[in-house]
């Protein structure tokens, strides 16, 4: 009754709410400083589902975790190398015999932003074809 | 004997006696009290506990490891009585029989002192061991008072150990240490959970942690709940631990713990619920300050 009055009223949550929160943040925190491994393993694991996608770096990848407002975030650095497939992916094969080949030159300009293509784009930087003049 | 020792080996895997006619050799339970943080209780969660357990029937040690910092003798009120210490006893400066001093109270309790005037680093950590389970044969309980921190006092404090009782405040930071304690202590120890210091009126008004908040974090077997009772202060002050008034709520709390402790099938024991009138509800609604 009275606690139903109370949220009626309003007014800031008890300090025993905060304490919870804050605890609940500072053990997730603790825990992950106290598994290393395991973040490692986590890197690993989600540079190998990344790069089904994409080709990064995995030498340059970073995560970190902060604490943001109300949870923990975890924030990862990935740098990508290229948006293709990883050669000798039978799928990317097929992809790009759907299409008519297209010179070199088309598909390294497809890496300008508003070109729209169904073409997988190579990023600039990446690899990719010398363009012919 | 002949008859004996091939019945010996036709029940070697049932039978606990190694010899024939020899005393069973007695194997206490050997128990850290720990906590990480100070400040939380952890001796005179220490001297109560003992002294309930005594109370009980059964003998007990208790091993103040706080070396450099000796308080144990203090809260039982025996600090005149302490000739030898536990630094004399495993440098073999002193015999064990003469460090142990006996309780005033209950005469199946003894204490071991801390060392006052030397420092942590001077344990060896095997001889403590040694020690602790010379101890064991001798006693049902040792129970061992660890120094706050983790480092090498708490170490030593473990080291002998085969179970663990942690004393937890519900506060933020003593339950972030106790988490930390119990993950260096790992399985083994099968950690067991006092809190202490709780004050029922103010987990009523949302100011304080209650026992499902902190124990849901810790998830730990909960062995009872002590109240922050400002007649423990007078005990302490009197070196009389409230383990010894069973008619007091609090001192009944530590007896109840001891029965668990010791394998009864009891409820841990909690606080009073706090009551408060329905003014001071609607006061606290209306303009009382909540922070």
């Amino acid at each position: 009754m009275i606690d139903f009055l109370r949220k009626l009223f309003g007014g800031p949550p008890p300090s025993s709410a905060t304490a919870k929160e804050r605890l609940r943040l500072v053990l997730m925190t603790d825990h992950l400083a106290l598994a290393p491994e395991m973040i490692e393993q986590m890197k690993h694991d989600l540079v190998d589902v990344i790069s089904r996608y994409v080709e990064v770096d995995r030498e340059k990848i970073e995560v970190n975790f902060e604490q943001q407002d109300k949870a923990l975030a975890m924030l990862a650095n990935i740098p990508i190398l290229s948006v293709n497939r990883p050669s000798g992916n039978g799928d990317a094969a097929a992809a790009a015999a759907e299409e008519p080949p297209a010179s070199p030159a088309v598909a390294h300009a497809a890496g300008a932003p508003p070109v729209r293509r169904r073409r997988r784009r190579r990023k600039a930087g990446a690899p990719a074809p010398a363009p012919s003049s | 004997m002949h008859v004996r020792q091939a019945h010996e080996e036709n029940n070697a895997e049932y039978e606990a006696q190694p010899q024939a006619g020899a005393e069973p050799v007695k194997r206490g339970r050997a128990i850290v009290i720990t906590s990480g943080k100070g400040g939380v209780g952890k001796t005179t969660t220490t001297a109560n506990l003992g002294t309930a357990l005594a109370q009980r029937g059964a003998s007990v040690v208790l091993v103040d490891a706080d070396v450099g910092l000796r308080n144990l003798d203090i809260v039982l009120g025996l600090e005149s009585r302490v000739k030898y210490h536990l630094l004399d006893v495993l440098e073999e400066a002193a015999e064990l029989d003469d460090a142990l001093v006996r309780d005033k109270h209950s005469e199946n309790l003894h204490l071991l002192a801390a060392a006052q005037a030397r420092e942590k680093d001077e344990v060896d950590t095997e001889a403590m061991c040694d020690l602790i389970d010379e101890l064991r044969e001798r006693f049902d309980y040792v129970l061992i008072d660890c120094p706050a921190g983790i480092e090498l006092g708490f170490k030593n404090a473990v080291a002998g150990a085969d179970e663990a009782i942690v004393v937890c405040t519900p506060e933020v930071s003593a339950v972030r240490d106790v988490d930390r304690v119990v993950g260096l202590l790992g399985n083994a120890f099968r950690p067991q959970l006092v809190i202490n210091r709780l004050r029922p009126a103010l987990v009523k008004k949302g100011k304080m942690l209650s026992v499902d908040d902190v124990n849901a974090i810790l998830r730990l077997p909960l062995l009872g709940v002590i109240a922050d009772e400002p007649e423990i202060i007078v005990t302490t002050n009197r070196g009389e631990p409230l383990a010894l008034r069973r008619d007091e709520p609090t001192g009944a709390a530590y007896h109840a713990i001891a029965a668990r402790l010791a394998g009864e099938d009891v409820p841990a024991p909690m606080p009073p619920e706090a009551k408060e009138s329905f003014f001071e509800r609607l006061g606290s609604l209306f303009g009382g300050k909540r922070s």
